[in-house]
């Protein structure tokens, strides 16, 4: 076992209790502030050889949107580690019930390639905040983040406790043998249910923030213009490479001729009239995805885009017209910046269609009516939900960010984080006086005893649910 | 394999249907489970009577009492539990609606376990009917008169569909752990419960597991003693011992180890009384299986108290064990039973030390006047839940989450934790279609300016 010396050493230091004072936690916290800002060039310049990304995306999702999460555990954490206290019944009124965060002991986060830096960073905030060890695994695929973040990591935390591991399949296959007292992974579902199964021999609990296919309703009461601007925007954000992209559009005939001249008005409006020379459109990350990624474009037909370039792994902003539920770009999540539009008749077949398939991590829905938006989101299940706009829900830090079904188990940002890295403990502590008032509990067992018993036990309803 | 399938796929085309989503339909449900508890209370106590050989009060107050609290917890809160909460937003999003919805799961597999077979189906279903799902419940079988009374009673008095029953063992719950589900809660022990866990991971449905261990009972030098015996044998021998959350083993200074023996057994005659196995309020071991295990944890073991059985009724007295070795049989896995072994310990530090050495346990227990040394003990350890001075309690306060941790288990419920483990909170953020200029800013073409 190759790690085994690795994650005892995190184990021992664990153990030695160094990483649950707040002030530790706060240090290595300011710390992973100081590495976002010294080495801000250094980021934006290996996710843009990883993967083209524009500078001003790298800033906003590995930056800007990473320092937020710092702060925000930063000016609350000391809230968040209290004891929370809980309602008592009358037999307890003297004594004290809460419920404590114990941190779990060393944790392993597995990170994907789309967005390096934040997909470990923003789960580490949380462990770290919480009180824990960790295992850093960012992706080998986007390789000079992972270079990045493995030579100068352990320049700003705590070595003794924090540990970034580097490798490909077989290293993360001998990593899981370790036990690990809770494991965080982003990536596909099917290898979610590896690490899943991986946890299940050591009865580790898991955080899984999976994938899917995020569909995109948009009804035929709507501003064209302003849907066709943020639906193209979170498509061709990072290249199409996001977990809650839109992954494709569901709308009728008309609108879908109606949205394909503002959809090509907000591609140029975004990218000039040649995308592959703007500055601000992604690339694709590897061969193996552009491979994959081309082969989709079976689907339908080309309406806008469509061109390519395999030695940049360059695919233009790509919208897919009179896609079948049977085409090849329906058959898997895209993670590429191609759109594909499936007609449908209404709202109604629309529901239908996104609930015979796998729960999604988004739904998103437009339509000036607020009550299609409901409707949609009421005979949906998704992990979450944005109503008139695409991607936006996973910037508000004090809303949940999760799967559902295929999509993942478990949620984090913000205080979310904080509380997956956390065991709460619930505690009672009790008077060792008063001792009669435990007589009706003691045998001999008396229907006298059960009658006070109950009467201090007791939940009684206040009055009848004015529902009924 | 194919009436699984056929009850699973009948549970959740009726959950597809949307039936149990309304609250008015939920708290229906609850209301009916409650006429069910009230009716058939005669024959409830007389499954557990036969399961287990508990007495009416005794029952009554461990599994039906906390049943019904349960119960009116949830119809009383359901409206406030299941209301869209909304959250703090930030300057833009300022004008959106942004909340968290809860939202049920889909079906619900609720495997129960043999010691208190009665309520530990029916809580964890009253939190998953309560969040809207569809359930299955797998009594245990090992309390097999429980078993059989759920199976008639439930389609009685619920939706048959949404909710089902299946009876069975080993071979019938790896048959229904083929099929998907969208939350499984089981209780029982940690063997079994990574084979739960690894089923589910081929589905990725999400588990709680309630499971179990060693947990420790720390009495200090310093602490009313009388008091503390007292309560240490009523969590200790209740339900002769079969108790996920009972004290295991006390840990102590020698040199109130015979104290604490001389006190456990006053308490013992003054529950009991003389004889022990006359008492109605004594339980029994729940089958020879589990008999012949406990006996054979008190091989080569120093017996202060008790030791008497009767392998024909599954009898076994309450037992004390004194200067009990670390490394031997009885210290290596869960007793569930009622045999307590004191390991003698020179301090604190040594205590905790002890507990941190093993498996994180499903609870903690520690005795002492001293409020100091009682916060050191709860920081300096972790464990599923925890009572000072008392033991069990911290199981009966609705608002407190009650689960294991590391190989005690995951997850939580009870009361409002249950609805939300039974739940998806699902992240919703509505905005305004029209404000673009708001938007303009974060789209491309990238600037220094934007930024």
């Amino acid at each position: 076992n190759p790690y085994a010396g690795l994650v005892s050493h995190l184990r021992a230091s664990w153990l030695s209790g160094k990483t649950r004072p707040m002030e530790y936690r706060v240090a290595q916290l300011e710390a992973l502030g100081r590495f976002l800002d010294e080495k801000k060039q250094e980021i934006l310049e290996a996710t843009e050889l990883d993967m083209g990304k524009p500078s001003f995306e790298a800033f906003f999702s590995e930056i800007l949107l990473c320092k937020n999460e710092l702060n925000i555990t930063l000016n609350n954490l000391c809230h968040w580690m209290k004891d929370e206290h809980v309602d008592k019944n009358l037999v307890m009124q003297l004594d004290s019930a809460f419920i404590r965060k114990d941190p779990y002991g060393v944790v392993l986060i597995i990170a994907p390639w789309n967005y390096p830096i934040h997909l470990f960073l923003v789960p580490l905030i949380g462990a770290i905040a919480a009180g824990n060890c960790a295992i850093i695994k960012p992706s080998e695929i986007s390789k000079n983040t992972e270079r990045l973040i493995a030579e100068t990591l352990s320049c700003y935390l705590d070595n003794d406790c924090f540990a970034v591991v580097t490798g490909g399949v077989p290293e993360t296959t001998r990593l899981l043998e370790n036990k690990f007292d809770y494991i965080f992974f982003t990536g596909s579902p099917p290898v979610g249910r590896i690490v899943m199964t991986a946890a299940a021999k050591h009865l580790t609990p898991v955080t899984l923030e999976l994938g899917g296919k995020n569909p995109c309703y948009v009804s035929d009461t709507c501003d064209v213009t302003n849907v066709a601007r943020r639906v193209a925007w979170g498509r061709f954000f990072n290249a199409g490479q996001t977990c809650i992209a839109p992954d494709y559009l569901l709308c009728t005939v008309e609108m879908q001729d109606k949205l394909m001249p503002a959809l090509r008005e907000a591609i140029t409006e975004f990218f000039g009239p040649n995308p592959r020379e703007s500055p601000d459109f992604g690339r694709i990350v590897s061969d193996k995805q552009f491979r994959r990624i081309r082969a989709l474009l079976g689907s339908g037909r080309v309406a806008i885009g469509g061109q390519m370039d395999e030695a940049e792994r360059y695919i233009a902003p790509t919208v897919l017209a009179d896609v079948l539920p049977s085409d090849p770009a329906m058959q898997e999540e895209i993670f590429g910046p191609i759109l594909p539009i499936v007609v449908i008749a209404n709202m109604d077949e629309a529901i239908d269609f996104i609930n015979a398939r796998p729960q999604p991590l988004a739904v998103y829905a437009f339509s000036c009516d607020s009550k299609v938006v409901n409707q949609v989101l009421e005979r949906t299940s998704s992990g979450g939900f944005c109503g008139n706009d695409t991607l936006m829900h996973v910037t508000l830090t004090s809303l949940p960010f999760g799967g559902i079904g295929n999509s993942g188990l478990g949620k984090y940002h913000g205080k979310f984080t904080f509380d997956t890295f956390s065991h709460h403990r619930g505690c009672l502590h009790r008077n060792m006086g008063l001792e009669t008032l435990n007589t009706p509990r003691y045998p001999p067992y008396t229907q006298q005893k059960l009658r006070l018993l109950t009467t201090t036990f007791e939940v009684k309803r206040r009055g009848t649910c004015t529902l009924l | 394999m194919e009436r699984m399938q056929q009850i699973v796929g009948r549970a959740r085309a009726a959950f597809n249907s949307g039936r149990s989503r309304p609250l008015e339909f939920r708290i229906q449900q609850l209301k009916a489970l409650e006429r069910m508890v009230q009716e058939k209370e005669k024959e409830i106590l007389a499954a557990l009577k036969a399961d287990l050989n508990k007495s009416g009060p005794n029952a009554y107050g461990h599994e039906i009492l906390g049943v019904l609290g349960e119960l009116a917890l949830a119809m009383e809160k359901l409206p406030s539990w299941a209301a869209p909460q909304p959250v703090k937003k930030n300057l833009l999003t300022m004008r959106d609606e942004a909340y968290i919805s809860y939202e049920p799961l889909g079906v619900v597999l609720v495997i129960g376990a043999w010691n208190y077979p009665f309520v530990l189906v029916m809580q964890p279903l009253i939190g998953a009917i309560a969040a809207g799902n569809a359930v299955v419940v797998k009594p245990s079988e090992v309390s097999e008169n429980t078993a059989r009374l759920v199976a008639e009673l439930l389609p009685q008095y619920l939706d048959k569909d949404l909710y089902a029953v299946v009876t069975g063992g080993a071979p019938e719950t790896t048959e229904l752990l083929t099929q998907r589900f969208d939350h499984i809660l089981y209780t029982g022990n940690t063997a079994v419960g990574k084979i739960v866990m690894a089923a589910a991971a081929k589905h990725l449905t999400p588990v709680t597991l309630e499971l179990g261990g060693k947990s420790p009972c720390y009495i200090d030098k310093d602490c009313d003693l009388a008091v503390a015996c007292r309560r240490i044998t009523w969590g200790k021998y209740m339900n002769c011992g079969q108790t996920c959350i009972a004290p295991d083993y006390i840990l102590c200074d020698p040199s109130i180890q015979s104290k604490v023996v001389e006190n456990i057994k006053v308490t013992l005659k003054e529950f009991y009384g003389e004889d022990v196995k006359s008492s109605p309020d004594y339980e029994r071991i729940v089958n020879k299986r589990h008999f012949k295990r406990v006996l054979g944890l008190l091989e080569g073991q120093k017996i202060a108290h008790g030791g008497e059985t009767d392998e024909a009724s599954c009898f076994i007295a309450p037992t004390i064990l004194t200067d009990v070795s670390p490394e031997s049989k009885v210290m290596e896995e869960e007793i569930f039973g009622p045999v307590l072994p004191i390991v003698t310990v020179k301090s604190v530090e040594e205590a905790i030390e002890f507990i941190n050495r093993r498996e994180k346990p499903l609870a903690l227990y520690v005795f002492s006047n001293n409020k100091q040394l009682i916060r050191r003990v709860i920081s300096e350890t972790s464990s599923g839940g925890m009572t000072a001075n008392d033991v069990i309690m911290h199981s009966v306060v609705p608002d407190l989450p009650f689960g294991g941790v590391g190989h005690s288990g995951m997850g939580a419920y009870h009361g409002r934790c249950s609805f939300e483990t039974f739940s998806h909170r699902r992240a919703c953020l509505i905005k305004d279609l029209r404000m673009e200029s708001t938007n303009k800013m974060r789209y491309p073409p990238g600037s220094q300016k934007k930024i």
